[in-house]
């Protein structure tokens, strides 16, 4: 008796199981559709990928991105102002069904979320200099002051491998005070962040001149168990489709972002050869 | 002395404990800079807030009612506001000042100005006057502890303010105060890790980009730990030594 109850319960929970899998793989896809709406994360702070115009509207190229991908499923947009430290939680905990939020793909992330390849855009190591400073070259910094912020682990190869000394401080604003203050003949950090201050207005007179290194790939993200489904799917065909079309390019451009080298390589890469069919 | 690096690379191996500036060359000279910046800091603070005190509380028994007010208001600035502000201040709000007004000459460099004070000028100034502010107090503690009659006695030997000060008073007084300011030096040696807010590469600054580098926040924490105690240490025993030196048989003991 006792032994039949056992082997209902185990069939009892193995079949709920599946059910519940089934249905959980595909639950957040589903919900969007139902409701005829996609709520997405996008960064507000971090212009010009995701920002508030004069209205309060969150705009930039990431937003950009989230429309085209209601637009595809035809839904309505939502879009969600998410931080650095809380998108990850936003997603797992349903506020938002897709995050696109200036994220480096990571493996640590990969185990809290779904993130979809391909990388949809790259970020790595640059400076933000005077323009008449004149720099063109890495080289150009040996045994010249650079800004810096404490901790970042570009500050050493930097240093080592072109010979800048490195003035490294506590925070971003009193790194690019000194900056503007002449301290140090460059700035050195995140491109897209340079970008960013480029972007705002403040920085006329600078620009940011060297080829970027230490490319660090960047992936948007479904929930952890729709990756491989529906939802994971159609993203990965989304950024796919943003590649070879050419968007990513035409929207750097709409927002005045520097023509990243890695979205014109996955063009050529991904593109289609269609000679086959004249 | 390969072989000492090398144990400590086979205990990170061996332990996962990453001393790493002692068996990565770069590190290694990395952090020497940072503990000869220290040290260099630390020297020449305590040099010139020593010297800050000793005329400070000579000029504060002037007979000018405004000498005696400007040392007071010196005093009460730098005692009054953090030393953290005071380097923050010194560097981005009144060095960049005094360049655009054009009150302290930057000479172009191609690209960045070189100014006649850097970051290391600054943490000078602002440790050295900060310090210097507790010392004009100790030391005037001091002076008024030396007897009026003895004061009395040089006076109708000849001496005149000046050199009754550095012949009588002042011989007097160091030796009651010397308790009170090897206090205030060790806290000047210890504030010099401030000086990592304007940048300068000294221990804590170093040691910082070390730890951020390699993931070792530990056992870096406990090398900086130890090496302040090393150099705090070393600075206590002198002046015990100096103390003990200028003892005089009767007075003050």
């Amino acid at each position: 008796m006792i032994k039949h109850l056992f082997t209902a319960a185990i069939t009892a929970i193995v079949a709920l199981g599946l059910v519940s899998t089934a249905y959980a793989g595909n639950e957040r896809f589903m919900k969007v559709m139902k409701r005829g709406k996609v709520v997405v994360g996008v960064k507000a702070d971090y212009k010009p990928w995701g920002f508030r115009d004069t209205s309060g509207k969150i705009v930039g190229m990431e937003a950009d991105m989230a429309q085209d991908v209601a637009d595809t499923l035809g839904v309505k947009l939502e879009l969600v102002a998410v931080q650095s430290s809380n998108r990850m939680q936003f997603l797992q905990q349903g506020k938002i069904d897709l995050m696109i939020a200036t994220m480096s793909d990571r493996t640590d992330r990969r185990k809290v979320v779904g993130i979809v390849e391909p990388n949809y855009y790259t970020s790595g190591t640059n400076v933000l200099a005077k323009k008449s400073a004149g720099l063109a070259k890495w080289t150009q910094l040996k045994g010249k002051p650079v800004c810096g912020k404490q901790g970042a682990f570009y500050n050493k190869q930097v240093s080592k491998k072109y010979g800048a000394k490195i003035v490294a401080f506590v925070g971003n604003a009193e790194a690019k005070q000194a900056l503007k203050d002449g301290r140090c003949v460059a700035w050195v950090y995140d491109d897209s962040s340079i970008m960013a201050d480029l972007a705002s207005g403040d920085y006329n007179d600078y620009e940011m001149p060297l080829m970027t290194e230490d490319d660090n790939p960047w992936g948007l993200a479904v929930p952890r168990e729709e990756l491989d489904n529906i939802w994971g799917r159609f993203m990965s065909g989304m950024i796919y489709h943003w590649h070879t079309s050419g968007r990513l390019i035409e929207l750097e451009k709409k927002w005045g972002i520097q023509a990243t080298a890695y979205v014109t390589m996955m063009k050529a890469k991904l593109e289609i050869d269609r000679k086959h069919l004249k | 002395m390969e072989a000492f690096y090398e144990w400590f690379r086979w205990l990170y191996d061996d332990t996962g404990i990453n001393l790493v500036i002692f068996y990565e060359q770069y590190e290694r000279e990395r952090f020497v800079d940072g503990f000869l910046n220290t040290l260099y800091l630390s020297v020449i603070c305590v040099f010139f807030s020593v010297v800050i005190g000793v005329v400070g509380a000579w000029l504060q028994g002037s007979k000018l009612k405004i000498t005696r007010n400007i040392v007071q208001g010196y005093i009460q600035f730098f005692r009054n506001t953090p030393p953290l502000v005071q380097l923050l201040f010194f560097y981005f709000a009144l060095g960049t000042g005094l360049e655009r007004w054009g009150l302290m000459p930057v000479y172009d460099a191609g690209g960045w100005n070189e100014p006649m004070i850097g970051n290391f000028g600054w943490a000078v100034v602002s440790l050295s006057f900060f310090a210097g502010a507790f010392n004009v107090e100790i030391f005037r503690a001091g002076i008024e502890a030396v007897p009026t009659t003895t004061k009395e006695a040089a006076e109708s030997l000849g001496y005149t303010r000046l050199k009754s000060y550095i012949y009588i008073v002042f011989p007097l007084a160091f030796r009651v105060c010397l308790p009170a300011l090897n206090n205030n030096l060790v806290n000047l040696v210890k504030t010099t890790t401030l000086a990592y807010v304007i940048a300068v590469p000294e221990m804590m600054y170093t040691v910082n980009q070390i730890w951020s580098d390699n993931v070792n926040v530990p056992e870096m924490m406990t090398v900086l730990f130890f090496v302040y105690v090393a150099l705090v240490g070393v600075l206590v025993i002198a002046m015990g030594r100096w103390e003990r030196h200028m003892k005089i048989p009767g007075y003050g003991q």
